[in-house]
């Protein structure tokens, strides 16, 4: 379970973040949404110590992470899996490499054991025999797929997802959720999902919160959505279609 | 003020490679890769610059050398120091600033704006640490070894060019060369070489590191790296040259 608990952010005058209180748990997937500029992407970034914050906690399993000095940060960061919106996969290395990487870093585990975990994450997200290809050869939803296996090799508590359907098809991005949702429930990852796709948020979204202008404006369940009467919400959703 | 605003930011960022190594056997590995990048990569460019620099310092030193007053022998040593003190080191590292340095910013500016960067900082990793010192290291070990290298083909060129055009016989150019030569111009022309090589390396992979945009500002950034990367080599060639051997 990951806590924010009254998180400030801001760059110089200007305030991005303002108390912020939220709560994320284990084996759902946790929506936050919100406009472009809303706050969201600093949010996760804060999270996962790309940013550090004015003021606040941040929570993992009741640790502060903002107290920590840096190894102590490590340890946690060794249970953080992250999927970036542009994959942000290593283009010098290849499929295997670039999932293999945190296993050669953080793990003392032999050549034989890395790839036998390198190709049971391929597997996992449907991709095998793609070993050896370089990321520039892979599609968007390739990528994305490579992206989750890279994420989840060191089996993470936490599972970050920064806009996972942008630039995918509607059949790839359906793909990807169901990706994203069958990790989150069979790990009982900690899953939070940055996005403006709508569908994917009534699909899957167990936890919603609503960002506006840097402030917590609304938390609540997707069926609650439409009676919530938070007039930024609903016009979002408008904006949306749905 | 922006300079010296970058001045110390390339200062700390010069301080954070050092912070949190990783493992010793990682970073190994990636300097011999590093290694082989800027060595084997650059030795097409270096042996052809330097064919050609030893051949014009003959040519131009040996037309200037008509009056008969100085021996036509000298004219081997004249390219020698010429070659050993100066193109060798300068020219070599300054066409290693143009194409190692902007190779290294465009690197790193990519991996930033990809979130390449990012990754590795999620994951616990002092990106610092993992991508460029090892780039710094190779540089120091390998751009001394191509300035060697280049040394010995510019005297090729020079002596080449001399006899092919006429100006002095083989026989000559060898004794020139072995006339009056202080084995300190090789150690001082290695310390120049090294410290630009920490200077086109270090000062590249802080444009690249500190990229922030998109495609348009990666190409910015490697256009900064080879500008102030040349500017630095020439300042501190005058600087090395005046402490050395004043």
């Amino acid at each position: 379970m990951i806590e924010l608990k009254n998180i400030n952010k801001s760059f110089g005058e200007k305030s991005v973040l303002e108390n912020i209180n939220a709560t994320f748990y284990p084996g759902k997937c946790n929506f936050v949404i919100g406009a472009s500029g809303s706050g969201k992407s600093v949010m996760m970034k804060c999270m996962v110590g790309l940013l550090e914050v004015d003021s606040g906690e941040i929570l993992y399993n009741k640790t502060n992470f903002v107290k920590l000095d840096y190894e102590q940060k490590k340890e946690i960061r060794k249970e953080i899996g992250m999927l970036f919106q542009g994959t942000a996969l290593f283009d010098s290395l290849s499929v295997e490499d670039n999932i293999a990487f945190p296993l050669r870093i953080f793990t003392k585990m032999k050549q034989e054991e890395i790839i036998e975990r390198v190709n049971f994450c391929l597997q996992r997200v449907n991709l095998p025999n793609v070993n050896k290809l370089f990321p520039s050869s892979l599609s968007g939803g390739m990528k994305k797929r490579v992206g989750i296996a890279r994420a989840i090799a060191l089996n993470p508590k936490y599972l970050f997802c920064d806009e996972p359907n942008s630039g995918l098809d509607p059949i790839t991005s359906r793909l990807i959720d169901d990706l994203i949702k069958e990790l989150t429930a069979e790990y009982n990852i900690t899953t939070i999902i940055n996005t403006h796709d709508m569908k994917s948020l009534f699909e899957m979204g167990d936890n919603i919160i609503f960002i506006y202008k840097g402030k917590k404006s609304w938390e609540g369940q997707k069926g609650d959505i439409k009676t919530s009467g938070n007039e930024q919400l609903l016009s979002f959703m408008k904006a949306s279609e749905f | 003020m922006k300079f010296f605003e970058h001045f110390g930011n390339y200062t700390l960022f010069l301080f954070s490679l050092f912070k949190r190594p990783e493992r010793f056997r990682v970073f190994i590995k990636q300097t011999v890769h590093e290694m082989s990048s800027i060595g084997v990569g650059s030795f097409g460019i270096v042996s052809l610059i330097s064919v050609f620099t030893g051949a014009v310092s003959t040519i131009q030193i040996g037309a200037q050398l008509v009056s008969g007053l100085v021996p036509d022998y000298m004219l081997g040593s004249f390219v020698r120091d010429s070659n050993i003190y100066e193109f060798s080191p300068t020219v070599t590292s300054l066409v290693l600033a143009g194409k190692v340095g902007s190779s290294i910013a465009s690197e790193m500016g990519t991996m930033k704006v990809t979130e390449q960067i990012d990754a590795l900082e999620i994951m616990g990793i002092n990106s610092a640490n993992y991508l460029i010192l090892p780039k710094i290291i190779a540089g120091i070990f390998t751009i001394p070894l191509l300035v060697v290298y280049a040394m010995v083909l510019s005297i090729i060129g020079g002596t080449l060019s001399g006899v092919l055009s006429g100006i002095i016989t083989p026989d000559e150019f060898i004794r020139g060369l072995r006339t009056g030569f202080i084995p300190f111009s090789v150690t001082f022309s290695l310390i120049k070489a090294a410290t630009f090589a920490f200077l086109i390396t270090s000062i590249s992979a802080y444009h690249g590191y500190k990229t922030e945009g998109g495609a348009l500002e990666v190409g910015q950034s490697s256009t900064k790296a080879v500008v102030y990367s040349a500017i630095a080599v020439i300042i501190f060639d005058y600087v090395l040259s005046d402490l050395l051997l004043s």
